[in-house]
Formats: structure tokens, sequence, C-alpha cells
């Protein structure tokens, strides 16, 4: 009963803090980027490695809707299965950085000891070096490969997951109604799911929006110096590299993917600002 | 004092131990015998038997167990043997000794030109806090911070050196080639610096002393200077803590893309051509590199704000 007192008496956050307008701006812009990368390459039925040397460096508008590459492939294909292919992989490497930084972050608040310490010293490991350092490191191992890439990202991501949720849930664990919930005999997986997440979750979209745009940029970076993934795959970086000797003849193709980048980390960034736009 | 010593000592220590771990684990996995390759470079090719490679082998001890050979991997990175470059043959050390100097002025150009562009706009946004110059300000900060380094610079050779044929899109030596690639790396610093200068100058312009500060007569811009920018200063500096790793993968990132001659662009080449040891050398140096950044920046906050010493 006076649990739920406390319950009612709380701060009730009014909607419109979680739902500013910045965020409500990227998260729009976040939905028509999802539906070009997933209904693009349905719709567009070109295959983003055909060629056709004929067509090479096809103006916007002419047989292809956004004109056609050096070797003729469709643009908008290639631009549809890049912008499928950074938010793949930026969602891939999001959800394995996000999962175990939590668990691993809720874990060490509530065991606390040897387990905290290691895991502290894990991530200071991590944090020791940039990640881009880390990950071309890793990239040594196979460039050009996805795996090395996938790895590293989330490797350098799981971090600011783990100190979120350690310091949120080490903050809760000191507070009365805890305590109160164990002496009224709840069990830990309880108290976990209705006290110690529900205080973690509002600050999930921040942290997995603010991840996912760090992990577009650093793809798009590695393809672009060409230690990423390479050439024949649509990827945005390298896209923008490959069309640039072809500048002169077509500004236009080599802006887009830039473009196109910019607007998925865009979008992103207004996300995770959320409420504190600066 | 000691204490923020020790701190960034333990981590220039993991950063050696990080890369020098990984370095050692790149070159068990990387195909091919490390004793036939000695034995070829030693006894040319031609004399290049199964037997020699052996005799090599067991000389080096490359047959000990691996935790061994790890040790013994550590020991020579302790002692700053960092060995010849696969692809050149030179030394690594003398390889980066080189590559160091560049890397350095390009760092410290942008970073000087980031404080440049971001304090001054910081200041005058955050004095006029939500009037049109702090909004441009913020929609220009919003969108820099949204752009990948290695577009932003390839915006500005298009625009400055390929349109309007001002400066070189490559190379080093004088200002000019300096200037885009610093530039670069300055805009994207400065969006962020901007934006924190601004928020700490309109909080320190919302405090009572600050406003004591003009009722009891002293002249704006005395005010700016003597109460305003100091503590407007800590944030701003502290914030540079959090830049370092933005200018670390930046310098990476930009000296590959203006074909500058710094440890960056050897680092990306080395990861290419898998020459270990060079990209040990160079991820080590960029990684101390990072680590001397942060100290330097908690040593200027300790000097801005000496009730950060005297707490402990």
């Amino acid at each position: 009963m006076m649990l739920q007192m406390q319950g009612l008496a709380g701060p009730d956050r009014p909607a419109a803090t979680a739902w500013p307008l910045s965020r409500r701006i990227g998260l729009g812009l976040l939905a028509l980027l999802a539906a070009f990368a997933l209904l693009g390459p349905l719709l567009v039925d070109a295959d983003p490695a055909r060629q056709d040397l004929s067509a090479s460096l096809a103006p916007i508008g002419s047989d292809f809707l956004l004109g056609a590459d050096h070797y003729g492939r469709s643009l908008l294909a290639r631009l549809a299965h890049g912008a499928r292919l950074s938010f793949g992989m930026a969602l891939l490497t999001m959800l394995s950085a996000a999962v175990p930084g939590l668990l691993l972050g809720v874990l060490a608040a509530w065991r606390g000891g040897v387990a905290e310490r290691a895991l502290v010293a894990l991530s200071d490991i991590v944090l020791a070096l940039p990640g881009l350092l880390l990950v071309l490191i890793l990239l040594a191992f196979a460039p050009g490969h996805f795996l090395p890439l996938y790895l590293g990202l989330s490797l350098a991501l799981w971090v600011e997951f783990f100190r979120v949720a350690r310091t949120t849930t080490a903050r809760l664990l000191v507070e009365p109604r805890i305590e109160a919930a164990r002496l009224l005999g709840f069990g830990t997986p309880y108290i976990l799911r209705h006290q110690v997440l529900p205080e973690i979750a509002p600050l999930l979209l921040t942290l997995a929006a603010f991840a996912m745009g760090t992990a577009i940029l650093a793809i798009s970076t590695l393809s672009a110096i060409s230690v990423g993934l390479q050439p024949p795959t649509p990827e945005l970086g390298s896209m923008i590299v490959e069309l640039l000797p072809y500048y002169a003849e077509a500004p236009l193709a080599v802006l887009m993917p830039g473009l196109l980048i910019f607007l998925l980390v865009l979008g992103l960034q207004l996300t995770a600002r959320g409420g504190t736009v600066r | 004092m000691t204490r923020l010593l020790l701190g960034r000592l333990i981590q220039a220590v993991l950063v050696a131990l990080v890369v020098g771990g990984l370095c050692f684990a790149l070159v068990r996995v990387l195909p091919g015998d490390a004793a036939f390759r000695i034995a070829a470079d030693r006894y040319g090719p031609d004399a290049l038997t199964g037997q020699a490679a052996e005799a090599v082998r067991r000389e080096l001890g490359l047959d000990r167990p691996w935790p061994e050979l790890l040790l013994r991997w550590f020991g020579d990175l302790a002692q700053g043997r960092l060995g010849n470059s696969l692809v050149s043959g030179e030394p690594v050390s003398e390889e980066l000794a080189g590559q160091l100097g560049p890397s350095l002025w390009l760092a410290a150009c942008a970073l000087a030109l980031s404080l440049l562009i971001g304090l001054p706009l910081g200041l005058a946004s955050g004095l006029r806090a939500g009037s049109g110059l702090d909004r441009l300000a913020l929609v220009g900060a919003v969108a820099l911070r949204a752009l990948p380094p290695f577009v932003l610079g390839l915006v500005l050779m298009l625009v400055f050196s390929i349109r309007l044929e001002w400066l070189p899109p490559a190379g080093y030596g004088t200002w000019r080639e300096m200037a885009l690639p610093s530039l670069t790396l300055a805009l994207g610093l400065a969006a962020v610096s901007s934006r924190v200068a601004r928020d700490a100058v309109a909080e320190v312009g919302a405090t009572a002393y600050y406003r004591f500060a003009r009722l009891k007569g002293l002249p704006a811009g005395a005010v700016v200077l003597r109460h305003g920018l100091r503590n407007a200063g800590i944030p701003v500096v502290t914030y540079l803590g959090l830049q370092a790793v933005y200018l670390i993968e930046g310098v990476v990132v930009v000296e590959s893309l203006f074909a500058y001659p710094g440890i960056g662009h050897a680092l990306v080449h080395a990861v290419i051509a898998r020459d270990v040891p060079m990209v040990q050398g160079a991820a080590l140096v960029m990684g101390l590199m990072f680590v001397l950044l942060n100290l330097g920046v908690d040593l200027l906050c300790r000097l801005l704000d000496p009730r950060l010493g005297a707490a402990r």
C-alpha cells in the first residue's frame, strides 16, 4: 500500500519531455529512410551490381531514376541497398553491444565484488584506446571482411551501455523502495524487471540511437579509407570514393551517398539528443 | 596529483597491452611460417631448406609454447624494440619518428583552429542566448556533427581545391597543404566546443556573482574577461578530454584522405598490407598520443579550477 502511494505521489513525467520536437523530427526522418532502405530494394527491381556500360554516368531522370554510376549501375538501387546495409549493420552492432552491455552492467552493480571489478577493468581496457584504432587493428586480421568490423564495433560500443546500466542500477539499489520490495519477499528477477528495468528503459533510446550513429559513421569512414567493406558491395562510403574521379561529369552521383549518410546520422543524433538539444 | 598521473600511467600500460596483445595474435593467425621467412631472409631463397628453417626455429625459440612467446613479445615492447617494417624493411621506430612530427602538427593546428572558431562563436551565442546567431550556430553545429569527417574533408577539397583552386588537395610542407586537413578536423571539433562554450557562458551569465559584478559597476568587457571566461572555460576544457577521441580518430581518417605523411596514414596502409610491426608501432604511438592528450586536459582543468586539487 505504501509503495502504491509512493508511486502515485512520485514525479510524473509529462509525455512532452520524453518526445521533444528534435526527437520527433529525428524519428520521422529515420522512418522515411528506413522505408527507403527496406522498400527500395523490393520496389526497385534493379540489381545494384548489374552493369550497363552503355549507360555509364547516365544523368538523373533518364532510364535510371537517379542516374547511373561509371559502370552504368543504377544509383537508385545502389543507394537503397547501401542504406539497407548501413542500417542493418548498425542495428546488428547496436543490438550485440546493447544486450551484453545492459546485462553485464546490471549484473556488475547487483553482484559487486570481484565480478564488478573485473568487468570495470575490461571496460577500462576498451576505453584506453579510441574505438576506431581498436577496429583498425582487428581489421588487419581480415581486411575487407564483415566479421572484424562487426566484432570491433560491438566491442567498442558495449562499454557505454554497460556504464549507464551499472551506474543506474547501483544508484537504485540503495533506494528504500528496493529494500522494501526485498523485505516484502519479492525475488531478484521480479525486482530487476519491475524496479530496475523501467528506470533504464527511457535511456535506452538515446543510447541505442547514439550507438547506431557511431556505427554508421565508422562503417562508411572505414570503407572510404579502403580498409572496410570492399567496392563491389554497395556501401555508401566506398560509393563516394569510387565515384569521386567522375566528379566533374556527375557531381550529384558523388554527393548523393554522402547526403544519405548525413541524413541517417542526423536522424539518429536528433533521436539520441532527445530533450537536450544544444 | 599522483593519483591523476598514476591513472594515466595505467591507461598507457593498458594501451601497450591491448595493442601488443592484438598484434601478437595477428602474427600467430597470419598465414605463413615465421621461421621459414626469417631463414629465407638470412640465407637467401636458394639456400632455404627445411633444416635451415628448423635451425632458425630452435635458435630463436619459435617452437616454445605461446605464453612464453607472448611474454617475450611484451618484453621487446617494453624495451622499445618495435622490429622492422615488413614492407620497407626499415626499423619501425625510424619510420615513426619521421611521421610523428607531421601528425603532431596536424593535431595541434586542428585543435588551435577549433578553439579559434569555437570559442568566439560560443561566447557570442552564449551572451545572447536565444538570438538569431545562437539558433544559426546550433543548426550549423548539429549539421556538422552528423557529417563524417571524410565527407566534410571531401566537400572542402571539392570547393577549395577543385572549384576555387585556392589550396592544394594533398601533400605536406607549407601552411597551404596544412590548411584543408586541419580545417576539416577543426570544424568537427568546433561543432561541439562552440556549443559547450555557449552553454557554459549562458550558465555563468545567469549566476548571482556574475550579475553582482555588473551591478558593482564593472564594465561589460571586464566582467566577461574576469568572471565569465574562466568559469566558462572549465567545461570547455573538460570536454576537450572527450573530444580527444574524435581528434585521434579524425587524424587517422583525414591523413588518409589528404595523403598526408603522418602516423595515421601509415597505420591505415600498414593494416591494408598487414605489416604487423608497423601496425603495432603506429597504433601504439597514436594510443599514447591519446593518453598524453588526456593528461594535458587533466592538468589544464586543475590549473583552471584549483578546487579540483584541493578536494583530494
